[in-house]
């Protein structure tokens, strides 16, 4: 806590303008990355990641999104304050993301040399021929030949579309990458091939990494810290150990069971019951409440608020507020 | 690629024999006699009755259609002009730069206005400006050629003398006859570039170079417009051969002397050998333009190059 972190996300809160309504995509979520960490951002679809992600970039679209309140912190700079110009000094050079399907996310009219060099000459003053071995020595980094920079993203594989955009994620070596699920659209037996070239990036350049994810055995392998989400808010957040030793929140249990085990007949131990609330319907009380195991009367009624369990560790939940001591035992 | 084109200029020869029959037969079922209108509604039957034999207008019809076409693949002959007793080539080819002058000056208008509108409201989607952009679209596209014309030979020549109303030649001359036949496309290249646009502008890799700190003037060109060019070359091709049909049009309103009038003034004189050729040439034209923009594509595409 004494240190500073590199990113700090404090009470943010973004909504979408719909045809249906407003949707409440993020509500008052707080969550703090430090340097050289690695935090693992877990929830449902629609939970809200992506669009947290994107805030955090300045890139949500605008309209229908709009951030209604809280900060984003980076290395001090409130991200949303700051103007155009020096977010687009940031965006590439500090921060890079890896977005989920790499079908989509590289410009197909454009070789993937070039889409590289775009990114090195944007933020280091250096000439075409320099930033294009540059580019070179970077695909060769993610495991793809120097020759096939010339090629355009439709003669590559998924994986392969996947290492050239983590190669220009890479290329002004980021404080922080954000990466949104960036295995999801692979092939099993690629994703973990993936996930290795990611975790070996890492921890060899000695970024912090956003890594969001539904898969919780990749969070235990790769994660310093777990933020679970749930319904636009981190109802959980915490060190890796602390959460897989001791989870808290009824969700987060409700995540760790529905695990597959692979030495029972049944797929889902136990999974939890219900959907997710509609996100234009604003719940009141504890926005968990209607799926909730062990929903009290108060839940009903009252939004609960951050009880920390130990210092790294936080839940929103009734359940621990006012017996800290009592969990603790 | 080879291939590729090889096929199409196959089905184009198709298409202009199609086209060559279909006008031949209509013709012949117009009303109005070619040889009166020659001779004069005094000439005697008998020299009426020679001319017809000498221009072998009384064999069947297939025998006809059969001559001309031999004449047009052996000789690059369209036949003779009842009325100037001139090569039907000759005629078209004098006055078709002037309606391809007229055509690429509109369609210059239509490229450059077009697609400058196109971008802005598909960038400022929504907005007031992309609706009246918008608005003013669907006004240009409804409005036909001749009534524009007219009006604006009614407020900037007659009312304002700032420019000619009529003839052809000199830039003043071309500026109105440009802007009226450009309008419709204008308006088409508009709304195609805008949905065009809108398609690519919501995809990930234009998020992708948004994350890289990429300018958005520079994301909006070099990643939006280039992936978005296909379906408006498309419209852009397709429209040239709209022009030049609308350029007759025009031609006819502002006195122009082109393929259009040309053609008219035929129709008038059941000078029927260069109506024939003009539709063919015309049809010609536009099945070339076509083709361009078909090859256009192998070269904005990398994938359509490829295979
Ligand atoms: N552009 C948008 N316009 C309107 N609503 C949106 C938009 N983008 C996201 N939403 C809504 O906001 C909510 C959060 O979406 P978000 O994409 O952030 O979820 P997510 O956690 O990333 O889900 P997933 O795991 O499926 O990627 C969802 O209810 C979604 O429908
Ligand atoms: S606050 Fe109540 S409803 Fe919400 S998770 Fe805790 S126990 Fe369940
Ligand atoms: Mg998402």
């Amino acid at each position: 806590m004494e240190k500073q972190n590199l990113l700090d996300i404090k009470n943010l809160s973004v909504e979408y303008k719909t045809e249906d309504g407003i949707v409440y995509a993020v509500n008052e979520l707080n969550m703090e990355i430090g340097h050289k960490e690695t935090l693992g951002f877990v929830g449902e679809t629609g939970a809200g990641k992506t669009t947290t992600a994107m805030t955090i970039m300045g890139l949500l679209p605008t309209p229908p999104g709009k951030v209604t309140s809280g900060e984003i912190l980076f290395d001090g700079r409130d991200m949303l304050k700051i103007s155009d110009k020096e977010r687009r000094g940031i965006l590439g050079e500090e921060i890079s993301i890896i977005f989920q399907d790499p079908m989509t996310s590289l410009n197909p009219s454009m070789k993937v040399g070039d889409q590289i060099v775009e990114m090195i000459r944007l933020h280091k003053t250096i000439s075409k021929k320099d930033a294009m071995e540059e580019a070179n020595k970077l695909l060769e980094m993610v495991g793809i030949r120097r020759e096939r920079a010339n090629d355009y993203p439709h003669q590559f594989s998924g994986g392969m579309k996947q290492r050239v955009v983590i190669a220009i994620a890479l290329a002004c070596q980021p404080k922080l990458i954000i990466a949104d699920e960036p295995t999801t659209a692979l092939d099993v037996t690629i994703q973990a091939q993936v996930m290795n070239l990611i975790k070996g990036f890492k921890e060899t350049l000695g970024t912090s990494m956003i890594l969001i994810t539904h898969d919780l055995g990749i969070v235990a392998e790769i994660c310093d810290k777990v933020a679970i989400m749930y319904a636009g808010q981190v109802v959980e957040y915490a060190d890796v150990e602390s959460i897989y030793m001791n989870p808290c929140h009824p969700y987060t249990k409700g995540l760790f069971n529905s695990i597959p085990k692979l030495d029972t007949e049944e797929e889902w131990l136990e999974e939890i019951h219900g959907l997710p609330p509609e996100p234009t319907e604003r719940i009141e009380g504890c926005s968990f409440s209607p799926r909730c195991p062990n929903c009290m009367k108060i839940c009903k009624h009252k939004k609960p608020g951050i009880t920390y369990i130990d210092e790294k560790h936080y839940v929103r939940c009734f359940l621990y507020e006012n017996q800290e001591v009592k969990t603790d035992e | 690629m080879l291939k590729f084109t090889l096929k199409r200029l196959a089905s184009l020869l198709l298409v202009l024999i199609g086209v060559s029959f279909l006008v031949f037969m209509l013709l012949s079922l117009t009303p109005g006699d070619p040889v009166r209108m020659m001779l004069g509604e005094s000439a005697t039957p008998e020299a009426q009755e020679a001319l017809r034999k000498e221009m072998g207008l009384d064999d069947p019809l297939l025998v006809q259609y059969g001559r001309y076409m031999k004449n047009i693949v052996v000789h690059q002959d369209l036949g003779t002009s009842y009325s100037t007793q001139r090569p039907v080539l000759d005629e078209i080819m004098n006055v078709f730069p002037n309606t391809v002058q007229l055509a690429v000056a509109a369609m210059v208008i239509a490229i450059i206005l077009g697609i400058f509108l196109g971008i802005i409201s598909a960038v400022k989607q929504n907005s007031l400006l992309d609706n009246i952009v918008m608005v003013l679209a669907l006004i240009g596209t409804s409005a036909p050629i001749f009534w524009i014309g007219i009006l604006m030979i009614l407020l900037f020549s007659v009312q304002l003398g700032w420019l000619p109303p009529s003839g052809f030649g000199s830039f003043e001359q071309l500026i109105m006859p440009a802007v009226a036949l450009g309008m419709q496309s204008t308006a088409v290249v508009a709304r195609m570039t805008r949905s065009s646009m809108l398609e690519v502008i919501r995809q990930d890799f234009v998020k992708t170079a948004r994350a890289k700190g990429q300018r958005e003037i520079v994301v909006i060109l070099k990643h939006v417009f280039r992936n978005a060019l296909i379906p408006i070359i498309t419209v852009v091709g397709l429209q040239f051969g709209t022009l030049l049909g609308g350029a007759m049009l025009t031609e006819v309103v502002f006195s122009i002397p082109g393929v259009g009038r040309l053609m008219i003034e035929a129709i008038k004189q059941r000078d029927f050998p260069i109506v024939q050729g003009s539709v063919l040439f015309v049809a010609a034209c536009f099945s070339l333009v076509n083709l361009a923009v078909d090859l256009l594509y192998a070269v904005v595409d990398p994938k359509v190059s490829k295979e």
